[in-house]
């Protein structure tokens, strides 16, 4: 396809889509009567709500019911697919990597992101300061992954053979052999995690400080006239004061941490034990054809995913209802 | 609130001209404590230096980006755009027509989603119909679905209706994907707008299409720019759906796609992969950058999507 073929494609698809849109609009405000306000909040709805029949909510149900099949989806297999998961020691580990990025992803980032938000806050440069953390998150997982790589390249330790990485040149500077780093088994795991916390880390840091300038000046003054400073303002002021906040902060990278793909498979494949649920469900689907499998895997993510965004809703209510 | 109590009553004088000093004089303390200042300044370099380090070195000749350190450029200074040049046009698969990919894929799936959410969360917030708050509810609920539980039916269906690996399948996905968020932000701030514009409009004799178009579009463009923003990001920076949708055809697949096989295929040749990852960040950076109170806007109001 050369680039003119594209664009006409994307011409024709906004303006088959405007068509499609303009008529429907036209009809609606056309329809009289009684029951026009009814005929009329269907057709506003319906473009949308008919996509999300066919794009989302069938193919959700469809692989709900594809979990119980076998790789081929045509025998019945009851609950094998996920016993298989909940057994098979490749899939054990597979399952343990994820619970290490749900547990150190949210908790890491935004402390980090706290720490630097009461840090910088009304701080000289402030909003400079902010957008160097923040930058991570326009960055893809894709391009984030690359950047980091090259933190953790690796060169074989030989004469003349310098190492281009940061973390093995500081190695080597400090007098320790350099190391390839992300086939450490256990440890590449927290290696690929500190890639999400730099990007989430921004993330935790935007929300908490909003948070934290919410706090009603009066009860900083009242504090700091009480001789309350430095950490114990910290402890006793700030940090009660933006709980809601720090919970939503927390559940949020949580729920983006579980489906988290990008990541592993740009930096290792998920190989040498870094697979996690989210990759597993792509390499088992996509590259495998394990229907079955791959299907589990996806509602497993769902199951997860859930609780949290339950806990997550409540809590942004919360936040709101300040 | 007991810290506040229990603390002695009638501080010395400093402490009550301290606190009547102005914000500024008080950013200066804040300053002054050489430890806050010191760790703000480590997270800053830690945060800053991993992408320093490969910008610079995709500006670096081939030869040195393989066999120094970026820290030797400070020695050493070489300068080339030859690694841009290279990766951009030279070769049998030029990044400049994902980046086109890119784009292609980008813009419809920014638009449609956010036309097709306008509408439906007007009806939602001012149009009476039989079920519209469980309808809501429901679309609010399928925030919860991650999109992978879709994919692989959703994959089927576009196999059968023959647009696989075509850039309809990737509009088509992340269209439907953004939807609930989309509606949920929107029907937010559309109930914010004051019933009695709407129904002063309705008097007029005006039909919701017309105040649709008239009152709502123009007091919804902030609305619209945070989650558009959002979105852009979003589509721009996906990696799986154009996987599995536009992964097979150098014809559509997107810059992200092209980009990690890069760094499977020639893992160490940085100065490309260096150059390439820089192509694929530098659009949505510059949109990050100038539209980021929008962005901001839109966390704050809870648009993160998984």
């Amino acid at each position: 396809m050369t680039i003119t073929d594209k664009i006409i494609q994307l011409v024709v698809a906004v303006a088959f889509f405007a068509l499609v849109l303009a008529l429907v609009l036209f009809i609606a405000d056309r329809v009289r009567g009684k029951s026009a306000e009814r005929w009329q909040g269907f057709a506003f709805i319906g473009p949308a709500v008919l996509l999300l029949l066919v794009g989302l909510i069938y193919p959700a149900l469809r692989t709900a019911y594809q979990s119980f099949f076998d790789a081929g989806a045509s025998n019945f297999v009851g609950i094998d697919n996920y016993a298989r998961i909940f057994t098979q020691p490749e899939l054990l580990i597979v399952l343990r990597n994820t619970f290490l990025w749900v547990i150190f992803t949210p908790l890491v980032a935004t402390a980090v992101g706290l720490v630097y938000a009461v840090l910088v806050d009304r701080a000289r440069a402030e909003s400079f300061a902010k957008a160097l953390i923040f930058l991570p998150m326009a960055i893809s997982f894709v391009g984030a992954s690359i950047i980091w790589k090259f933190v953790y390249e690796y060169r074989p330790n030989q004469q003349n053979i310098q190492q281009i990485g940061l973390v093995n040149q500081l190695l080597v500077w400090l007098g320790f052999e350099p190391v390839n780093l992300l086939l450490i088994p256990f440890w590449n795991n927290l290696l690929l995690i500190v890639v999400m916390i730099w990007i989430q880390a921004g993330f935790a840091m935007t929300i908490l400080s909003a948070a934290i300038k919410a706090i009603p000046d009066d009860i900083m003054e009242a504090a700091r006239l009480d001789g309350v400073g430095g950490m114990r303002m910290f402890f006793y002021i700030t940090l009660p004061s933006i709980r809601p906040a720090v919970v939503v902060v927390l559940t949020t990278i949580s729920i983006g941490v579980l489906k988290v793909f990008d990541i592993v498979r740009t930096m290792t494949g998920g190989q040498f034990g870094t697979s996690v649920v989210a990759n597993e469900f792509y390499s088992q689907s996509f590259r495998l054809f394990n229907i079955g499998i791959g299907s589990s895997l996806a509602m497993i993510l769902f199951i997860l995913v859930v609780p949290i965004v339950i806990y997550n809703v409540r809590q942004m209510r919360k936040v709101d209802a300040r | 609130m007991t810290i506040l109590e229990s603390a002695p009553a009638g501080k010395p004088a400093t402490s009550i001209t301290t606190a009547a000093t102005t914000k500024s004089a008080e950013a200066k303390k804040r300053l002054s404590s050489p430890w806050a200042s010191l760790a703000a300044i480590v997270i800053a370099v830690l945060w800053t230096l991993p992408t320093f380090g490969l910008l610079l070195s995709s500006f670096r000749p081939e030869r040195a980006v393989k066999r120094t350190g970026w820290w030797t450029f400070f020695t050493d200074p070489q300068f080339t755009l030859e690694n841009y040049n290279e990766v951009l046009f030279e070769g049998q698969q030029p990044l400049i027509n994902y980046f086109v990919n890119s784009i292609i894929i980008t813009l419809p799936a920014v638009i449609i989603p956010i036309v097709l959410a306008c509408i439906a969360a007007y009806a939602f917030a001012w149009v009476k119909f039989p079920f519209r708050d469980t309808l809501f509810v429901a679309i609010f609920a399928l925030q919860v679905v991650p999109l992978q539980v879709a994919l692989l039916p959703l994959l089927e269906i576009f196999v059968g209706t023959g647009l696989n690996n075509t850039f309809w399948t990737v509009w088509i996905a992340h269209s439907t994907f953004a939807l609930p968020l989309a509606i949920y932000l929107l029907h937010n701030s559309m109930r914010e707008i004051p019933a009695e514009l709407v129904e002063a409009a309705r008097v007029d004799g005006a039909g919701h299409v017309r105040i649709f178009g008239t009152i709502m579009l123009p007091l919804m463009k902030p609305a619209i720019a945070a989650f558009g923003v959002f979105q852009f990001l979003w589509v721009w920076n996906d990696l799986l759906v154009a996987l599995v949708f536009a992964g097979g055809t150098a014809d559509v697949a997107p810059l992200t796609v092209r980009v990690a096989e890069l760094s499977g295929t020639r893992g160490s040749d940085w100065h490309l992969l260096s150059a390439g990852a820089f192509i694929s960040i530098i659009i949505p950076l510059i949109v990050f950058l100038s539209l980021q109170r929008f962005f901001v806007r839109g966390l704050l109001a809870g648009s993160v999507k998984g």
